[in-house]
């Protein structure tokens, strides 16, 4: 049995539970490090894609958790498979291409072949090669391709979305988002089958967390996105909900949007500028759809890997994707609905130049964390205020907190602060493979 | 296609580059009829035929919108562009229509920080003739970038 981790950075708290957060939480190796073990690869399901993306049997798709390269695969059956894409023989980081179809996985450098479940079906020269009645070479007699197969993840689907889990003992999807995360789950997954729109990636030069504290913070949309509250899209007293999971890690921001227009609430807000108009109006053509049940956006963050976006008619998965303590790659990937009509594609197309890294309302967020990061590494003695709303992790039902962020920290501590793990039920080969997912992931 | 009308359409295209790159902002939409089409869109959807745009604008109203956004509710870092654009290959040449493509690549300057390649794509455009000269029925950016650093504000 083994450790994988090395003498521990423990970080000061200042404030009273995790109201304060030291900014050397954002810059330590040591603690991303931890992270990456202790979330990505280990009791925690990650988000690797949609079925839709993989509708046939021999479709793939090449994705990453945390920084492992892995193939997300449906096999002849029609069963889903992830694999870390790394050959049992040398280590290769062999599926080049982002997607497409096969009917079986080799390596090149010595053409390894694998089936679609990730077993190893054939080795050149196995057995030798025979010359002048000698057979020479060959692999040991006892080598068993059972043993040699590439790393198999644990998968879990529901309603047409994919997680993976490096985990075997992992607990289920369901337990891991707990009843009231997984209502606001099936809202919009609700079994109906999805049509995928397209892909926006960015990389954002901060860390991995802000981008899950950015969506867990209701108290900034009506502030920072000037384009919002304008057009009267977020207004700081509409109707919400701040509901997080048992362990405060995932959470869902509820809300009901209200006229625009000028109020109480708007008189403290500089930007707010009443009698704008839009010179064309379709960009918040917003036709309330039945499935909505009363909210008009749902915003979810299911730690630490993937934040669900329902805004008015724009849904989108957004993956996110760690590339050292100092950036993050950011997938959005932006879907309908089979039984959307062209008018509907078109309407969700339209609103999605609210969002991305061109968004109305998101170029914003990935240049705040920028600039966070930048803050965070000029002074690591420091922490930031969490204290909006109070000290405590609680629901609420109001926008004007910082709730969920403490509470995701909570969780965070309890799982960075705990002694080290060991690692035997960890089933990731541990080396080979942080070296390998540069290459891997970034050719197309 | 004549050497004149040639001419023309280089004019049209550097005018274009130059407007965007002084930060000119408010005379971008003028380069566009008022039914038209600009979007921004990463290589992978077009080619893959998924419709999704990085931005993604289909009247001069529209345009005119996404100008208001950038100068008064984006937030964001300032930054120069340059736009490098290549020689226009014509496709079709009618007496309304000019349908071309060029290359593109931009280069992103924020202060205080060295130049780096920004995006790098294609223009594929259709350009009509009008009494005022020409403007773009259709420009859009097709881009290699596989990643866009952080967030893209201005036009391209
Ligand atoms: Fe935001």
């Amino acid at each position: 049995m083994s450790t994988v981790e090395t003498p521990r950075t423990e970080l000061t708290w200042p404030g009273e539970g995790t109201s304060r957060i030291p900014y050397a939480a954002y810059t330590s190796e040591e603690l991303y490090r931890r992270e990456l073990e202790r979330f990505f690869y280990r009791s925690h399901w990650c988000y690797v894609g949609l079925e839709a993306e993989i509708p046939e049997p021999g479709n793939f798709k090449r994705t990453v958790i945390g920084e492992r390269s892995v193939i997300v695969v449906r096999d002849k059956d029609g069963a889903i498979n992830v694999v870390e894409n790394v050959c049992a023989h040398r280590g290769v980081a062999f599926c080049r291409a982002r997607h497409g179809t096969v009917k079986d996985f080799v390596c090149p450098y010595h053409q390894w072949s694998y089936d679609l479940k990730g077993n190893l079906q054939g080795v050149p020269f196995r057995r030798g090669v025979k010359q002048d009645g000698q057979v020479h070479g060959g692999m040991p007699k006892d080598f068993d391709p059972k043993d040699n197969g590439l790393n198999k993840l644990k998968v879990a689907t529901r309603n047409g979305v994919i997680f993976a889990s490096f985990d075997h003992g992992i607990e289920s999807l369901e337990d891991f988002l707990g009843p009231d995360v997984l209502h606001y789950f099936d809202r919009v997954f609700d079994g109906r089958k999805l049509t995928i729109l397209g892909y926006s990636r960015q990389r954002i030069p901060g860390n991995w967390k802000l981008m899950q504290e950015n969506i867990k913070d209701p108290y900034h949309p009506g502030l920072l996105h000037t384009w919002f509250i304008t057009f009267g899209l977020w207004r700081a007293d509409q109707k919400s909900q701040m509901v997080m999971d048992a362990h405060g890690r995932h959470a869902c921001m509820i809300s009901r949007r209200n006229q625009g227009g000028a109020s109480e609430v708007t008189k403290g807000v500089s930007s707010f500028k009443e009698d704008m108009t839009l010179n064309d109006p379709r960009f918040l053509d917003v036709q309330p759809e039945p499935w909505w049940g009363g909210p008009t956006a749902v915003m979810m963050t299911l730690f630490p890997s993937v934040i669900i976006q329902q805004q008015v008619n724009s849904v989108s998965t957004r993956h996110i994707q760690p590339v050292g303590k100092d950036a993050f790659d950011f997938v959005w990937t932006h879907f309908g609905f089979e039984e959307d009509d062209a008018e509907m594609t078109q309407r969700r197309l339209r609103q999605a130049n609210l969002f991305g890294p061109a968004g109305f309302v998101s170029a914003d967020d990935g240049e705040v964390i920028e600039f966070s990061q930048q803050g965070f590494r000029q002074r690591p003695e420091h922490a930031t205020v969490v204290e909006m709303g109070g000290r405590e992790v609680e629901n609420t039902d109001h926008m004007v907190t910082e709730t969920l962020i403490r509470g995701m920290y909570r969780y965070w501590r309890k799982v960075m602060e705990a002694g080290p793990v060991h690692t035997s039920t960890l089933a990731a080969p541990e080396s080979g493979v942080a070296q390998s997912k540069e290459r891997g992931r970034r050719c197309t | 296609m004549n050497f004149e009308t040639y001419q023309a359409l280089l004019r049209f295209y550097t005018d274009y580059a130059a407007c965007i790159d002084h930060g000119d902002l408010d005379r971008w939409p003028d380069f566009f009829l008022d039914d038209c089409v600009y979007r921004v869109q990463p290589r992978e959807n077009y080619d893959r035929g998924l419709p999704l745009a990085t931005m993604s604008l289909e009247s001069k109203g529209m345009l005119k919108d996404r100008v208001y956004g950038v100068k008064e509710t984006l937030f964001h870092d300032p930054y120069y562009q340059r736009h490098i654009v290549g020689a226009p290959m014509v496709l079709e040449d009618t007496a309304e229509l000019i349908v071309s493509e060029a290359n593109y690549v931009v280069i992103r300057t924020k202060p205080g920080e060295p130049s780096e390649v920004y995006n790098a794509g294609r223009y594929l455009d259709r350009i009509r003739r009008t009494a005022d000269g020409l403007r773009f029925e259709q420009r859009l950016c097709v881009f290699d970038s596989e990643l866009i650093p952080n967030s893209l504000i201005y036009p391209i």
